[in-house]
């Protein structure tokens, strides 16, 4: 276990400079820096752009400044974001929070559907529930958190009054009364990003639990007398969720990149919205800073499926 | 001594529903297997053997399946009505089942003691390290080398053969009274068969555990069987003590299927073909009155197709359905 576990974090390890390497250059050859809008501006003269270009390395070669880059990164120095005017690791830091738990309560919420109802379906298949859970999840999964978000926002917000619209990271109350208010803000977000994800893994959990729940082993665990909840916890959840950890691990980066539009609609002030809004105004820093924290989730997220198939499957080995 | 036996299936029909309609897999059969004995239950491929041996537990998936009729009365209870809680006390404590292929029926992510030892702590009341104990006591009975060390093996760490042993030690863990044993060795190859029959023997001898063996093979019946039951589509065609149907078998399918055992000794010569029962199993929708085998039986007629032949007995220990069939032997 150790070796495998040394080994794969040099994969990962080498996956993440590869990632930095990649990203590094995509944004160094984009058109445009921080200072293009100040190449517009009458009131600021050329050579005092060419003296902050220089002033940041910025007239250097690429590879002189991913060095650069990179050794800063790595003794904590993210950079400076130079439309916030604040250290890219305080301004990502800021915004952390309100992503993990606006999409982390997504995510454990989502598995909490999908697992149970997923598994109820599985073991009475084409009976009622099952068909009421397919349906749920086939609606679940065809209409985009945009859709579902604005129409949440129409029912609860706006025609019912019951729920604010907006996200703040700054709520004034304080005790009980914030965790009130910070339950009624996350209330939309959450579910509707939650009821996407749940409806997909569902579909997964189900048709996982239906490929084993018929394999002869479970027979075997039934002549065993053993009792149904042992059978189909024991012998058939861990072998059906061996191909769930995948998707599930594989898709929880990218839900990062879903909950951007979800923080777009209710203003959550996340990580998703820092890229867009980054983005919008040529801040290289922040976006480098902020897709590299992506990738790194990633990859880290691939290193956990690793290590929990060998965990769920003996079988597995890493040659 | 009690005179019920240990195990007496009563009139038994077991079917599937479907969408085309009810198979009826199992029409009618009646077995009793007695303490201690080898009863072999002999058939080709879809004549219900299984479809009987999976009833006895309630290993059928109901639904589709159902026991639409019958007893099943293990030391004269009967088992039908009981409920899958009722079922798992006597599951593996009392009756055991092995199964055909030993590469599916093991679970692949746990050891195998792990999975003797779980068997042993449900029914036995051991504790964690006791229920180990057992398990390499188990495996070390059924002659899996160095059993200490490979209790904490995967089964893809087993060969078929090796993995089938471990299958009879786990069923044979809390000692069950009967074992069930559906077609255990038809998976393996010819050589690692007779080991694991060789071994069945033996523990049947040490723990004195009836077993009831589900076959298509005439060759282990002979070797290993007490008393045989022949089925054919469904039903019950002759039954008898190993010696009988081999010496004066009476049932045409049986005798077909005797026939059909191929020799070295050059009594059918050395040029000819190997016997076949002409034909192939009446399908398992149809429901004609007559005998089932009829259509292809060389001695069928008019009334064959009219009746259900009744069990005939021309001895206490030999009984057969049919009405123009008399036991003989077969000649060279």
């Amino acid at each position: 276990m150790a070796v495998f576990l040394a080994r794969r974090l040099a994969i990962a390890m080498l996956s993440v400079i590869g990632a930095s390497v990649v990203l590094y250059a995509v944004l160094a050859l984009a058109p445009g820096d921080v200072f293009g809008e100040l190449v517009s501006n009458p009131g600021i003269p050329p050579d005092v752009i060419a003296n902050m270009r220089e002033k940041l390395g910025l007239d250097q070669p690429i590879h002189i400044r991913y060095v650069n880059w990179a050794l800063a990164m790595v003794q904590g120095d993210w950079g400076y974001s130079l439309v916030n005017r604040i250290d890219v690791g305080t301004l990502i830091w800021q915004r952390i929070p309100a992503t993990l738990l606006v999409v982390g309560s997504a995510q454990a919420l989502a598995l909490a559907i999908a697992l149970p109802v997923g598994v109820l379906a599985a073991m009475r298949p084409y009976s009622v529930f099952d068909q009421i859970a397919s349906t749920l999840a086939f609606i679940g999964f065809s209409l985009p958190t945009f859709f579902t978000g604005l129409l949440f926002i129409l029912l609860f917000s706006i025609t019912l009054d019951w729920l604010p619209f907006i996200y703040r990271a700054d709520l004034e109350q304080t005790g009980g009364a914030w965790v009130w208010a910070q339950l009624r803000q996350s209330i939309m977000p959450v579910t509707v990003l939650a009821l996407f994800q749940a409806a997909s893994w569902t579909r997964y959990v189900r048709s996982s639990v239906l490929e084993v729940i018929r394999l002869d082993y479970v027979v075997t665990a039934r002549s065993k007398g053993l009792p149904e909840r042992v059978v189909i916890v024991k012998h058939v959840l861990r072998n059906a969720l061996i191909p769930v950890v995948t998707m599930v691990a594989l898709e929880l980066p990218v839900v990062f990149g879903g909950a951007i539009v979800t923080e777009q609609i209710f203003r959550v002030p996340g990580i998703g919205s820092l890229l867009i809004s980054s983005i919008m105004a040529n801040d290289t820093p922040v976006i480098m800073a902020v897709t590299f924290v992506f990738a790194c989730l990633v990859i880290l997220f691939n290193l956990i499926a690793d290590v929990l198939y060998r965990w769920l499957d003996p079988r597995i080995k890493l040659h | 001594m009690t005179t019920t036996p240990l195990l007496e299936i009563r009139d038994l029909h077991t079917g599937f529903h479907t969408d085309e309609g009810l198979v009826r897999s199992v029409r009618g059969v009646s077995l009793t297997v007695a303490r201690g004995e080898t009863l072999a239950l002999v058939g080709e491929s879809g004549c219900g053997k299984s479809v009987t041996a999976h009833s006895v537990l309630k290993l059928i998936p109901m639904p589709p399946g159902q026991i639409t009729s019958g007893q099943i009365l293990w030391q004269g209870r009967d088992l039908v009505p009981l409920s899958i809680r009722e079922m798992n006390r006597i599951r593996a404590r009392e009756i055991a089942i092995v199964f055909q292929e030993p590469m599916t029926a093991l679970n692949p992510v746990y050891s195998v003691g792990e999975q003797i030892a779980e068997v042993v702590r449900q029914h036995m009341g051991l504790g964690r390290r006791a229920a180990v104990d057992r398990a390499v006591e188990m495996l070390d009975m059924v002659g899996i080398p160095d059993a200490r060390r490979r209790v904490g093996d995967y089964p893809h760490q087993f060969s078929g053969g090796m993995r089938q042993r471990v299958m009879i030690a786990m069923a044979l863990a809390c000692e069950p009274k009967l074992l069930i044993a559906d077609e255990p060795t038809t998976a393996l190859d010819v050589t690692i068969q007779a080991q694991i029959l060789d071994m069945l023997q033996d523990m049947k001898e040490r723990l004195g555990t009836a077993i009831l063996l589900i076959t298509h093979d005439m060759g282990v019946v002979a070797e290993t069987a007490e008393r045989a039951v022949v089925m054919y589509a469904g039903r019950v065609v002759e039954e008898g003590t190993v010696d009988r149907l081999f010496s004066a078998p009476a049932h045409p399918y049986t005798r077909g299927l005797i026939r059909s055992i191929p020799r070295l000794d050059g009594g059918q010569g050395r040029h000819k073909r190997l016997d076949t029962i002409a034909g192939s199993i009446p399908s398992q929708y149809a429901n004609p009155p007559g005998c089932r085998f009829a259509p292809r039986c060389p001695l069928a007629q008019a009334d064959c197709l009219a009746a259900q032949p009744p069990m005939t007995s021309p001895s206490a220990d030999h009984h057969f359905a049919c009405f123009h069939s008399v036991p003989e032997a077969i000649a060279p």
